[in-house]
Order: structure tokens, then C-alpha cells, then sequence
């Protein structure tokens, strides 16, 4: 008896090699090896699972590769619109990294940092590990990194990546007061991994990490670069992704009135005809966010083609415009039509 | 009721035991430094920031309630946006009960401080100059507390902002109280907020002193109970170098006092002078608008005990000099564009009010009716005198702020 005991404490005091769920729980590692997530070659340790989304968040062409760990014997559980109800002592992982030519992808990639989403019992906390010399690190307060790669065009590119500190990820990852995931939506998981294969929510209810997972009906996010699929489909993904995490109701740019979350339909708060509230110069000079069938004249494109804080969105988590997505975006003004009834011309003012 | 008294004596006790100084200075790193200040102070702490100026290239945020953030004065502790590369604003604010004083923020890139969603916000003898002048270019707002409640705006001044110096959004329970706005396209604007005072502030050489909007299309709108008493708003002349396209950006340079689209407003004992458009303003939303929840029209305006001095010289909106003309050269102090009349969108019918723009200084009404009738149509005619309203209690903010903004 007194033998089992003992083997229990030592146990809690040092558990087997794997996930740390004890600190992760309870400490914000200064390390990230600390919470043995990985192992020393980068492997993710058992039960940590890769999954892929069907339209990412734009990162300065960052390759980033994200993982899930669920308690043993837990379950998300799915829902139609936001986030899948991930359990206390989830962590998701998103790392992120440079290849030297973005022709070539997998070839020498160099690590920059990896982000951390743990559920602990009070919410979500995020937590970014930068890579230095010996391994990764907490840094609160963020930290920029130059990064040079060759784009997809040839060209020579030398940014400031960013890792965003602390507050930022909250900005981003914000629901009322809540701290939230964003990417792992039914949605955006509604696909196979890496495109390939097995549909991801059905093997991640298979393997008995999602319940509640209806028989059909599921949401599904196009891939915004896929031009097999509908335009406005891949427009729509696109901007859920990278502008709906702030611009939804429960978001950071709430005030905004412009909601770009896949659910949204009145085409006001989509942004069609409407007009700027605190831009500033952000405006551009332009009437409003979307004047159907004038990209050029719209708000939102504006914004996305810019790189100078103060005019450019996202806010923060790029330096660089995304020539591809900027491309789509402009396709899917250029092919809207003024919506009957809704009348661009006012009165001056007085 | 024990256990209350128990927890509210812990809570007492440990934030009086615990609270600390964090003292930020000058030097290298000024960024991570004052970044990893603001994040890893606790509630109740106050984190000084030494005098010197702060060369910052990203934005600083906090998140952290019931801190105080602290300079050395308005031109003493001076956080230097000019290279900032990253965030749309200086200083962002997301957490309750927090004071922000004594400092100077320079050239943010975007708005200078903003806060979002704090439930007790006071920024206090602050400084936020765009020291290249009035330029398009220039960030939005200077001091910008939006989806907020019991704001506090205090003795602070922002020059040169391409939006409003001073812009409260979507906010109740609000003062904004001693401070000055100069050289921006609006000085002082309160815009879809309920209960506001404005009291006691300068603007002066803006396009527009001072404006009270409301705007369709968004979350917190139907303004109303904004109270402007003792300001001194003067010489507001300013070109307006707004970007088109901002609802600022319609605001004819000259313009003293805007009110748009909001209900129970009192206009009293402000000294309103050498504004060459309209010392007051009372117009509906001008532009279509697609949102059926939407009032467009001004209800409830009383424009009283003010001393009106050489306005109205010569009005810079369309369609003014004829209406100046057409009543002697001059316009009087107050100025209503008559509508009572709109379209709810989407074939919702016509909805119409009085208006009920009351003054006791001469005033004219254009007679525009319908919203969206272009002010050329104007009918010009001697406003006919109403009823003004009751004066109202001052708004009260928590005593517990009231006290860290002295």
C-alpha cells in the first residue's frame, strides 16, 4: 500500500515525458520546452495533433503549422458559428516560420516563434515563445525580428516580423471580455487535413476528440484560393478570417458597425455602402468601406493594400499587403452590382 | 452580508498592501520597457513614467484594471510616436478604471489614446500634438475613449488632429471638462453617447468647435443628454483638411457648435465668437441611410444664456452666403436646417417630430422638411420662439475616479 503511494507522488512530482498539463495549467513556462508540447527535434509529442484550416489568417507569408491538445478522454464540442468548445486544459499551437524562398516552402525553414491558446479554468491565455539560441521563449512584451526571404516573384524581402505582445493577442483573439480561439471553427476545420485525406471534423469525431458533431449540415469555409470555388465564397472566407476576428459584434472593432464574420447579412454591416465612422484618414478619400463594382474606390480594399500604420488593416500581424488576397478582394468588388433600392447619392451638407 | 464584509475588507486590504510603483525612465528599449510595465503591472499599481521623451515604433496598450498611468507633466514625459511603424493607435486602453495623466504623446501614426470598452476611463492633463501642424495626414482622433462608460476628460489638450482633437463614441456617463482643442478639423466631438456634460473646454481655431452627432449603422446610436456649458469656442475657422469620405469632412470650416441627429440637447452659458459659418448648427443626418432603427432628425435642442459675438460673417457651406444675404448679411447665432421629416429606409413609411429647437438669441430655420433636401431649397425664416428646457443635474462620475484624476 505504502508502496502504490509512494509511486502516485512520484508520479505528480515528475510525470512521464509528454504534455505538461500540470504547467500549463497552473504557470506561464518561461520556456516552451518546459511544456514538453515538442521534443527536442521539433516532433510534437503524443497526442498533440496537427490540423489545417481551409483559409488562414494572413502572416506576412509566414508558414505556420498548428496543433491541438485535448486532455485525455476530453471532447470539443462542436458548434455551427465560432469557435468548437475546446475543454479546460485544451492547448492549440500555432508556430510559425520562414522558408529562404517561398518557391521552394519546405526547404530551410527557419522557426520564429510559437503561439500558445491554454484553456486554464479562469479562460484562455495566450502565450508567445520566440526562438533564441538554445531554444524558444516567453515574451510578454513582444519583440520584432528581421526576417529576409525570396517572395514568390524572386524578390529579395526584408521585414520587421512582429511577434505581438501580449495585449495584442488579445485584441485579436478577443469575444466581449473573453479571451477566444478563432481559427479552429467547424467551418474552417470542414476539410481534410492539409486538403488531403480525411475530413477533419469527422476523424477528430471518430477519434473521440469532438462530440455533438451533427450528421450533416456542417458550415464550411471556402478556401479562398482555390478558383474552383465561388467567387463570393472565397471573398467571404477571406475577409472572416482575416478582418472577422475584430470586425464581429463581440470584437475589437464592435464599434465599428462593419462586421465581416461569415455569418453576417446585412449589407451595411458587410461593409456594401457604407460609410466610415472614426477612419480618419484611413478613408482614403473614399465614401465608404464597399462601393460595389469600384474596388477602387472602396474603403476596405484601401486598407488592405496599405502597409502604414494608422491607414492599414489588419492593424497589426502584417507588414507586407497580401498581393493574393488583395487580388481577390478586388475581383469580388469589381463584380458586385449597387443593390436595388439603396440609393448612394445625399445631400449635401447644409 | 458577513461574508461580503469579509471580502470587501480582503480586497481593501490587499490592494492597499500590494499596491506598488513601477517606475519606467528614458533609455534603450524604451518599448519593451514601458510595454512590459504596462503588462505585468497589477490593479491599484501606478506606473510612473520618468520625464524624457520616449522614441516608440509600436503602439503600448494595457489591459490590466484600476492602474494608473502616470508622466512627469504634458511636456515632460513625452512618448514620441513619429516612427511608429506598427498599431493604430498611441496608447490603447481595454481595461476598467484606469487614469492616464501628465504625459505628451506626439505623432501617433493613428489616434493618440484610445480606450475601448473601459467602464471608468479618466485622461488627465495630457498632451497629444501633431507637431508638424494641421495635415490630412495626421492621425484620426487625439483623445479617443469609444464603447466606454464614466469617461473622464480633463485639462488636457490635443492639437492637429485630421479628425476631432477630442472624440468620445458610443459612451455614457461622460465629462469632458477644462480642455483644449486647437487646429483640428473638430475640436470636441460627442458622437452616438448618452449623458454627456462639456464644460468649461476651449476650441479655438478648428474647422468645428464643437460637435454632438449621431451615425447610423452601429452598435450603441440614438445620442441624447449632452450638455455643452462654459465653453469658450472661438475662431473656428480652420480649413477643413479632413479626408473625404469622414462625416467630419462635411463640416463647414466656421462652424461654433454642430448638433446632428441627437435628442435633449442644451446649448448654455458658452461664450461663442468670431465663428464665420453658424455659431450653432441644428441639422439632421445628411446622407441616405439604409438602417430602419435610425433617427436622422435633432429633437429637443435648447440653446440658452449663451453670449454670441461676430459670428456668422460668412458662412462657407453651400447655399450660405445667399441665406446670410437673404437675412441681412448676416447670420443670426442659431441656425436649424427645419427638418421634421423622414423616410424610415426599406418603404417603413414617414416619421416626422417637431424638432423642438429652442433658443432665446435670434435664430433662423431653413425649412428643408424632408431629410435629404438639399439645402438650396432653403426658406429661409425667423425661428419661432419655444419653449426652452429645464436645466438638469451635472453628470456624476464615481467619486473613486473623480479623486485619482485630481
Amino acid at each position: 500500500m505504502r508502496r502504490i503511494w509512494a509511486a502516485l507522488l512520484l508520479l505528480g512530482a515528475a510525470p512521464a515525458p509528454g504534455v505538461r498539463s500540470d504547467l500549463l495549467m497552473a504557470t506561464d513556462a518561461p520556456r516552451l520546452a518546459d511544456y514538453g508540447l515538442f521534443n527536442a527535434a521539433g516532433q510534437p509529442a503524443p497526442g498533440v495533433q496537427p490540423y489545417t484550416l481551409n483559409t488562414p489568417l494572413f502572416s506576412d507569408h509566414a508558414e505556420k503549422f498548428r496543433f491541438a491538445w485535448l486532455p485525455p478522454g476530453t471532447k470539443a464540442d462542436y458548434r455551427a458559428s465560432g469557435a468548437l468548445a475546446f475543454p479546460v486544459g485544451t492547448v492549440l499551437v500555432k508556430r510559425f516560420a520562414f522558408p529562404a524562398d517561398l518557391r521552394q516552402p519546405t526547404k530551410a525553414m527557419r522557426p520564429i516563434e510559437t503561439r500558445l491558446l491554454i484553456h486554464r479554468a479562469a479562460g484562455w491565455v495566450a502565450l508567445s515563445y520566440v526562438e533564441q539560441d538554445g531554444g524558444a521563449v516567453l515574451k510578454r512584451a513582444g519583440v520584432k525580428v528581421p526576417v529576409q526571404f525570396i517572395d514568390k516573384a524572386g524578390n529579395a524581402q526584408a521585414i520587421d516580423y512582429a511577434v505581438p505582445n501580449q495585449n495584442q493577442c488579445k485584441t485579436c483573439h478577443q469575444d466581449g471580455e473573453a479571451i477566444t480561439p478563432i481559427g479552429p471553427t467547424a467551418g474552417n476545420l470542414n476539410g481534410g487535413l492539409s486538403g488531403q485525406g480525411a475530413n477533419q471534423l469527422m476523424a477528430w469525431a471518430a477519434s473521440g476528440r469532438l462530440a455533438g458533431l451533427p450528421t450533416g449540415g456542417w458550415p464550411r469555409l471556402a478556401k479562398w484560393d482555390d478558383a474552383a470555388e465561388p467567387l463570393d465564397a472565397r471573398a467571404r472566407a477571406y475577409l472572416a478570417v482575416n478582418c472577422g476576428h475584430c470586425h464581429s459584434r463581440g470584437g475589437f472593432a464592435s464599434n465599428s458597425g462593419l462586421y465581416l464574420v461569415p455569418e453576417e447579412t446585412t449589407p451595411a454591416h458587410m461593409g456594401v455602402l457604407k460609410r466610415p465612422v472614426a477612419a480618419g484618414r484611413g478613408s482614403g478619400g473614399h465614401e465608404f468601406s464597399i462601393l460595389p463594382g469600384q474596388p477602387d474606390k472602396s474603403i476596405l480594399l484601401h486598407r488592405m493594400i496599405a502597409s502604414e500604420p494608422g491607414i492599414m488593416m489588419p492593424q497589426f500581424g502584417r507588414a507586407l499587403a497580401h498581393d493574393d488576397g488583395v487580388a481577390l478582394i478586388r475581383q469580388w468588388i469589381a463584380s458586385m452590382s449597387v443593390p436595388t433600392g439603396a440609393a448612394p447619392a445625399a445631400a449635401a451638407t447644409p | 452580508m458577513r461574508m461580503a464584509l469579509l471580502i470587501a475588507a480582503l480586497l481593501g486590504g490587499s490592494s492597499l498592501a500590494q499596491a506598488k510603483m513601477i517606475h519606467v525612465g528614458p533609455g534603450d528599449n524604451a518599448q519593451e520597457k514601458l510595454q512590459t510595465a504596462l503588462i505585468e503591472a497589477q490593479p491599484g499599481d501606478t506606473v510612473h513614467i520618468a520625464a524624457g521623451r520616449y522614441a516608440l515604433a509600436d503602439g503600448l496598450s494595457l489591459d490590466v484594471d484600476g492602474v494608473t498611468v502616470k508622466g512627469d507633466g504634458p511636456d515632460k514625459t513625452i512618448l514620441d510616436f513619429t516612427a511608429q511603424k506598427v498599431a493604430g493607435e498611441g496608447l490603447l486602453i481595454t481595461s476598467d478604471n484606469v487614469v492616464l495623466r501628465d504625459l505628451g504623446i506626439e505623432n501617433p501614426a493613428g489616434n493618440g489614446v484610445k480606450s475601448k470598452g473601459s467602464d471608468g476611463i479618466a485622461l488627465v492633463n495630457l498632451r497629444v500634438e501633431w507637431t508638424g501642424g494641421p495635415k490630412s495626414t495626421n492621425g484620426a482622433y487625439g483623445l479617443y475613449p469609444v464603447s466606454s462608460k464614466n469617461v473622464l476628460i480633463d485639462r488636457s489638450v490635443v492639437k492637429g488632429a485630421s479628425d476631432a482633437g477630442i472624440y468620445v463614441g458610443q459612451s455614457q456617463n461622460i465629462i469632458v471638462r477644462n480642455s483644449r482643442a486647437e487646429m483640428n478639423v473638430a475640436g470636441i466631438e460627442i458622437e452616438n453617447s448618452y449623458d454627456a456634460d462639456v464644460v468649461g473646454n476651449t476650441a479655438t481655431n478648428n474647422a468645428g468647435g464643437i460637435l454632438v452627432f449621431d451615425l447610423p449603422d452601429l452598435p450603441q446610436q440614438g445620442g441624447r443628454n449632452v450638455k455643452l456649458t462654459n465653453n469658450q469656442v472661438i475662431d473656428n475657422n480652420h480649413v477643413n483638411f479632413a479626408a473625404p469620405g469622414n462625416i467630419v469632412a462635411g463640416v463647414p470650416s466656421g462652424t461654433g457648435i454642430m448638433v446632428m441627429a441627437n435628442a435633449n440637447v442644451m446649448v448654455t452659458g458658452n461664450h461663442v465668437m468670431g465663428n464665420n459659418g453658424s455659431a450653432v448648427m441644428v441639422v439632421a443626418y445628411t446622407q441616405a441611410f439604409t438602417d430602419k432603427a435610425y433617427n436622422p432628425l435633432p429633437r429637443a435642442v435648447s440653446i440658452a444664456g449663451n453670449h454670441f459675438m461676430n459670428n456668422g460673417k460668412s458662412p462657407s457651406f453651400a447655399g450660405g452666403k445667399e441665406i446670410a444675404a437673404a437675412v441681412g448679411g448676416t447670420l443670426p447665432p442659431v441656425m436649424w436646417d427645419g427638418i421634421t421629416r423622414y423616410n424610415v429606409p426599406g418603404g417603413g413609411g414617414e416619421k416626422s417630430a417637431d424638432g423642438g429647437i429652442a433658443s432665446d438669441a435670434p435664430g433662423i430655420t431653413l425649412n428643408l422638411g424632408l431629410q435629404g433636401t438639399p439645402p438650396a431649397q432653403a426658406k429661409p425664416a425667423p425661428l419661432a420662439p419655444t419653449k426652452l428646457a429645464a436645466d438638469r443635474a451635472p453628470i456624476v462620475l464615481p467619486a473613486a475616479l473623480e479623486a485619482r484624476a485630481k
